[in-house]
This record gives structure tokens, C-alpha cells and sequence, in this order.
């Protein structure tokens, strides 16, 4: 018996024409569907795997959403976990978080990210800890 | 959805808790289609139950008649289970499973471009699935290995037969795997850091 075969996609020799404008009634913008983390500005860069710990301890002004980042913050917790923890939308935690890094209740530990050249340590030390697993 | 307020929320379990020197962290997307064993993966080499981040993505309604302004929306909630290891005290790696179509990909900003790699998860009854993933991947510039979830009843093709299907350069690793053993998806980690190791060392030889 003989697998399927891909058919390789060959990448486009010319730029992508520009975005034609959405057609009415096909494809809007999303809209906002939640109002958790007040005025809207602009988010932090928020990653997946920032770590975020919290640095104050609730503000009597503090919404219900705050209060519990701040107490699930007391150790170093990843955005997805807080997403997951909190039960809240990624998008949502982090326009949350952004408000909370303004205010400077929490503070967070960038991710290390791929980088053109990576980082050969690093690499080498993620491969020793799945050794010891 | 209704927020339940701070204190009925279960947090992490205290031998969950991350120690307080972590610094930083890095993450490996684990990628294929619907049933395919993502999950399982993550969860046979997590130190934590798995978790679920969600997104809901929202779409216009079609032929909606707009003279009367009204807009039907339809919303999707997609999810993404992940796992945790801790690496040393300071640096955790995160491993997410994601679905293969890349529409749900930019819902989670960063997913794909932040990660230090991916592996393509895929079943040899649903070959074809697994075009689609490959060919975007590719397109992004992501390295990633091809790990074969080896079903029981699913048809057992050589490796070399494999490549040939998927169209893959010799230099990217494929191995089988059992998804729910935890040595087994070690492995697949395993061949994806050697790979990527391989392919640093390349682009600036010692």
C-alpha cells in the first residue's frame, strides 16, 4: 500500500496583493466581546509563556479578576496558566494584565524567543533537562 | 461566561507552584490534526495536569441583510491544551498543542514565531492531514521534526516511503512514536533539540 502524496505548495515568486476591503456583510473585524480590564489602550507584549508574578498585594480598588491574578501570582505562573486558572480568554488576560503591569501590581519575565541566530546554551540546556525527565 | 470571583478559583496546586527564581521560558508547539495524539503527548511528559487556554474567534454573519443593520455572528471557542517542565530553577519549558489549521494560529499571539521549534503529530490514516501543517510551516520558516503517533490499526509505512509521501528533505528527522509514554515523547523532544542544536551549530559553526 502506497501513502498519499503532498503536493508541495511553492511559496508565491510575487508580493501578496494588497488586502482587497472586507465585503459587506462577509467579514468584519471581531468585535470586543469582553469589558474586564476597563479603558482600552494599548496591550502590553504579551506572550503565551510570560511569566508574571505579582509585586503588590490588592488595591481596595482592586476588581474581582485582579485580585485573583494577584493571589494566583504569588509564584512566577505563565500567562496560559493564568488563562487556563482564571477561565478567561488569552486575549482577555492580557489587555487584564496589561492594565495590572501599568499600575505596577504584577510584574512579568519575558520569554526567550527564537531568534535568527539561537542560542546555543540554551539549547543545550533544555536538552539537559528532558534528559533528566 | 461568568467570572466566579477570586476566591473560589482553584489555582495551581502547591507542588504546581514554580520556584521563585524562574526566570524565563520557552515553548515547543506540538502540531496536528483533530484526535491525533496532541494531548496525550503533552500530557505523558508534563509535570502538570494539562491545562486549557481558550479563544473564541468571531465571524459575521453570511447574508445578512444590512439595510436593516443587523449582523448575525457566529462564535467559535477553540482551545489549547498545554504542559509544563520545569528545566532548571530558572528556565520552564511550555509545550502546546495545537490544532493544525492555521486560522486558529494567530489567536494566540506569537504562538508560532516565539517557539523554539514544533513537532508535527500525525497518523498514517490521516496522512493528507498533515500536508496542509507541513507546507505552512515550512512557509514561516519554523523548524520542526515529523513524529508518527503509532495507532494500532493505523497502515505501518517505511520511513523512507514517509518522506517520499510528506516530500521532506532527508535532514528533517522523522521517528515513530507512542504518544501515551512518557520515554516515547521524551524521544520526539529529544530528536526535535538535537535538530535544532544541529541546525544552530550550522548557522554558526563552533
Amino acid at each position: 500500500m502506497t501513502p498519499p502524496q503532498r503536493r508541495r505548495r511553492f511559496p508565491k515568486q510575487e508580493p501578496p496583493p494588497p488586502p482587497q476591503p472586507a465585503k459587506e456583510g462577509v467579514e468584519k473585524a471581531p468585535e470586543r466581546l469582553y469589558v474586564v480590564a476597563g479603558p482600552d489602550g494599548e496591550r502590553a507584549d504579551i506572550d503565551l509563556v510570560t511569566l508574571i508574578v505579582a509585586r503588590a498585594d490588592p488595591p481596595a480598588s482592586a476588581t474581582p479578576e485582579q485580585s485573583a491574578t494577584l493571589r494566583l501570582c504569588a509564584a512566577p505562573l505563565s500567562v496560559a496558566e493564568l488563562s487556563a486558572y482564571l477561565n478567561l480568554p488569552f486575549s482577555v488576560v492580557t489587555v487584564l494584565l496589561t492594565d495590572m503591569l501599568t499600575a505596577e501590581l504584577v510584574q512579568a519575565r519575558a520569554p526567550i524567543v527564537r531568534q535568527a541566530l539561537p542560542d546555543r546554551s540554551l539549547l543545550e540546556a533544555v536538552m539537559h533537562g528532558l534528559q533528566r525527565l | 461566561m461568568d467570572f466566579k470571583g477570586s476566591d473560589t478559583i482553584p489555582g495551581p496546586r502547591s507542588e504546581d507552584h514554580l520556584p521563585h527564581t524562574a526566570e524565563a521560558a520557552v515553548k515547543i508547539v506540538i502540531v496536528g490534526g483533530f484526535g491525533v495524539g496532541k494531548t496525550t503527548m503533552v500530557g505523558s511528559v508534563s509535570e502538570i495536569r494539562p491545562l486549557t487556554t481558550e479563544e473564541t474567534m468571531t465571524q459575521a454573519g453570511i447574508g445578512v441583510d444590512d439595510n436593516f443593520g443587523s449582523d448575525t455572528k457566529t462564535a467559535t471557542t477553540v482551545a489549547m491544551d498545554f504542559g509544563r517542565i520545569s528545566i532548571t530553577d530558572q528556565l520552564v519549558l511550555y509545550l502546546f498543542g495545537t490544532p493544525g489549521q492555521e486560522r486558529f494560529w494567530f489567536l494566540w499571539n506569537g504562538l508560532f514565531e516565539g517557539a523554539l521549534g514544533a513537532v508535527v503529530l500525525i497518523d498514517t490514516r490521516r496522512l493528507e492531514v498533515s500536508f496542509d501543517v507541513i507546507g505552512r510551516l515550512e512557509e514561516r520558516g519554523v523548524p520542526f521534526v515529523v513524529a508518527v503517533n503509532s495507532f494500532p490499526d493505523a497502515p505501518r509505512y517505511p520511513i523512507a516511503e514517509l518522506r517520499t509521501a510528506l516530500d521532506l528533505p532527508e535532514e528533517i528527522p522523522i521517528i515513530e512514536c507512542d504518544a501515551r509514554r512518557r520515554a516515547s515523547s521524551k524521544d520526539v523532544l529529544m530528536t526535535l533539540m538535537r535538530f535544532l542544536h544541529a541546525l544552530a551549530l550550522a548557522k554558526a559553526p563552533a
